[in-house]
């Protein structure tokens, strides 16, 4: 299976490098739908836990608006996106401290409250930020060379794709590794990783800045693509959206977050746009459904259809 | 310090009695999320969205009422028809099409599905009331001002917001305290909420008491959107911000705390209110400091007690 997972990623890249190359138009698309993937993957080793955040689209905003503050003064891809995912990284370990004592509700809950209360000082202070307007990004460099409006897409393409495989594989190490393994006790008895002198604290603490670390990339990403950060990046429905693709996707292999979020930025340029006012509305039911029909998400459907495959041939 | 109180009384006293008035309000759609899942071992993060209808349902039947010719003092009980329309339909719908699946689920599972609850809930709203903001103010308007005197001041202040919101407030945790200890659906209640099994095991039949609960906390969250209704404009988004306004009030609280819920409704409106006058820019932070602050210090709660930790 492992062995799978991995050449499926890979031409799962391969088939997305050809789509982009096929259809340019995709690519801004796309670039997109693997920046959301990251900051899933953050999603995905938290929901290991048995934890769930509704309030994750903080740290994408951080990355994007790290960017957008920055972006005058230093204007090159190789120092913004570093940045971008340092600044989340350091918010996610303040927040991570006070958040990983909670769990479930709780957890869930005080993360939506922090992710409000960023939103509305985003709004709120125009004079730092523009307000609801948001900033413009200008242009930035890609490690010293000076792109033309379509060479910096690519090159975004290129980096959000290699990032993502990157944070496919990483996560895969992590969640085999003991520190991965602890998270999962964490979601079936707490208790006795204790007895066993592990500080339950502190694997979820881990997990959580490495989940903001992701968000800010993806964050950092996306303003670096969209080239216009507003606070809608910090509000309760991006979270939302963060969420229902981890579940769209199925929790079970670390392929989800991307599969999810590519179905999921496909189906909002066509559908969106049409049914914009039952946009939450459609999401909220299909959520409901894979909960409740389909628990494996995409990846399980997947997994289900290959497993019978092999069943068949062997 | 007395200086600054001299010369800030009428802003001051205008905070108190704002703050009075909106920590009514909380307290009645937190004091619900709190029962619900007392019973049902369920936050219910679609209660905010609940509360949002009421208040839009309100306005509706306000609009209606008056265009049918009833008199105007028909604008008041038409808030608590429209709460209980509310929570009467939406209540037992969702808990028999969709909660009633997920009982005895993982925690996550429960609290991701009344999350999509709240998505759909959310669009619902703008689909029959459109995105600009409705208000329907009637019931405000007909009881008219009175003058509260405070620190030598004079401060005006709708009648409606002086008596009607803390009143009902006040009556309904006084009601609730009595319904619980005192009659025999109440005790019911109870039971299942300290344990839910020996309940069962004694011929209670938990899924009615479940359906019951939730029908009544929907209708306690309608009841307070409907009352906030007359004053202000309802706009997109209200239930977002109740949702975890009122979660702050039961977090702080410490879960299950009724009485508890009401004193820190007073602390979180009063604080929130006294930051509108004073400090707006950091008004939507204040209730989330004080929520912070005390989890720091008593992670379950001002009133909470804590749980032994199963192995």
């Amino acid at each position: 299976m492992r062995r799978g997972e991995t050449l499926l990623g890979l031409l799962g890249a391969a088939a997305l490098m050809a789509a982009a190359l096929l259809a340019p138009w995709l690519k801004f698309i796309l670039t997109v739908a693997l920046a959301k993937g990251i900051a899933v993957i953050g999603i995905l080793l938290l929901l290991r836990a048995g934890q769930v955040s509704f309030g994750h689209a903080l740290y994408v905003a951080m990355g994007a608006y790290t960017v957008a503050f920055l972006a005058p003064a230093m204007p090159d891809a190789a120092v913004l996106l570093p940045a971008g995912a340092a600044i989340a990284t350091l918010t996610g370990l303040l927040i991570g401290l006070f958040v990983s004592r909670y769990r479930e509700i709780f957890f869930g809950m005080l993360n939506l409250a922090l992710s409000m209360v960023v939103y509305s000082l985003l709004e709120k202070l125009y004079d730092l930020t523009k307000g609801t307007d948001g900033i413009r990004v200008e242009l930035p460099r890609f490690f010293g060379m000076a792109l033309d409006r379509p060479g910096f897409e690519w090159a975004m393409f290129a980096t959000a794709l290699v990032l993502a495989l990157a944070a496919g594989a990483f996560a895969r190490l992590y969640l085999d590794s003991p520190m991965g393994q602890a998270l999962s006790a964490i979601k079936t008895r707490e208790t006795r990783l204790e007895f066993m002198g592990i500080s339950a604290r502190r694997v979820l603490l881990a997990a959580y800045v490495l989940s903001a670390l992701l968000g800010g990339v993806a964050g950092a990403i996306i303003g670096m693509t969209t080239r216009h950060v507003t606070p809608l990046l910090a509000y309760w429905t991006a979270s939302g959206e963060l969420v229902f693709i981890a579940i769209l996707g199925g929790a079970g292999s670390v392929l989800g977050p991307f599969l999810g979020a590519v179905t999921f930025e496909l189906v909002r340029i066509y559908a969106g746009a049409a049914v914009a006012d039952a946009w939450q509305m459609i999401l909220g039911g299909v959520l409901l459904a894979v909960i409740l029909f389909a628990p494996g998400g995409l990846w399980g459907m997947i997994a289900g259809l290959l497993r019978r495959r092999a069943g068949a041939a062997s | 310090m007395a200086e600054w109180f001299g010369d800030n009384s009428g802003l001051l006293g205008l905070a108190l009695l704002d703050g009075l008035a909106s920590a009514g309000l909380i307290f009645l759609v937190a004091v619900g999320l709190n029962l619900v899942f007392g019973v049902l071992r369920i936050i219910n993060v679609a209660h905010g969205s609940l509360y949002a209808i009421g208040a839009y349902a309100a306005a509706s039947v306000g609009i209606f009422f008056a265009s049918a010719g009833l008199p105007a003092w028909a604008s008041l009980p038409a808030l608590v028809v429209a709460a209980a329309l509310v929570g009467g339909i939406l209540g037992p719908l969702i808990e028999r099409l969709v909660l009633r699946r997920i009982y005895g689920q993982e925690e996550v599972l429960q609290l991701l599905v009344t999350f999509a609850l709240f998505m759909i809930l959310e669009d619902v709203q703008k689909l029959i009331w459109g995105v600009q903001p409705v208000q329907h103010d009637l019931a405000m308007r007909l009881l008219g001002t009175y003058d509260v005197p405070f620190a030598g001041d004079v401060v005006p202040f709708t009648a409606y917001q002086l008596f009607v919101l803390p009143g009902v407030a006040l009556v309904v945790l006084v009601g609730l305290a009595w319904f619980l200890r005192r009659t025999l659906t109440g005790r019911v209640i109870v039971a299942v909420t300290t344990d839910r099994e020996a309940a069962t095991a004694m011929g209670i039949d938990a899924r009615r008491v479940f359906l019951l609960t939730f029908t009544f906390g929907a209708m306690l969250a309608a009841l307070g959107g409907a009352l906030s209704s007359p004053t202000g404009a309802i706009v997109p988004g209200i239930g977002a911000q109740t949702i975890v306004l009122s979660f702050a009030v039961v977090a702080t609280a410490g879960l299950g705390q009724t009485e508890g819920a009401a004193l820190t409704a007073l602390m979180i409106g009063l604080g929130r209110s006294i930051a509108v006058y004073f400090e707006p820019e950091l008004e939507v932070v204040v209730p989330y400091i004080i929520m912070v602050a005390v989890l720091l210090v008593r992670p379950q709660g001002l009133f909470g007690s804590t749980v032994a930790r199963r192995i």
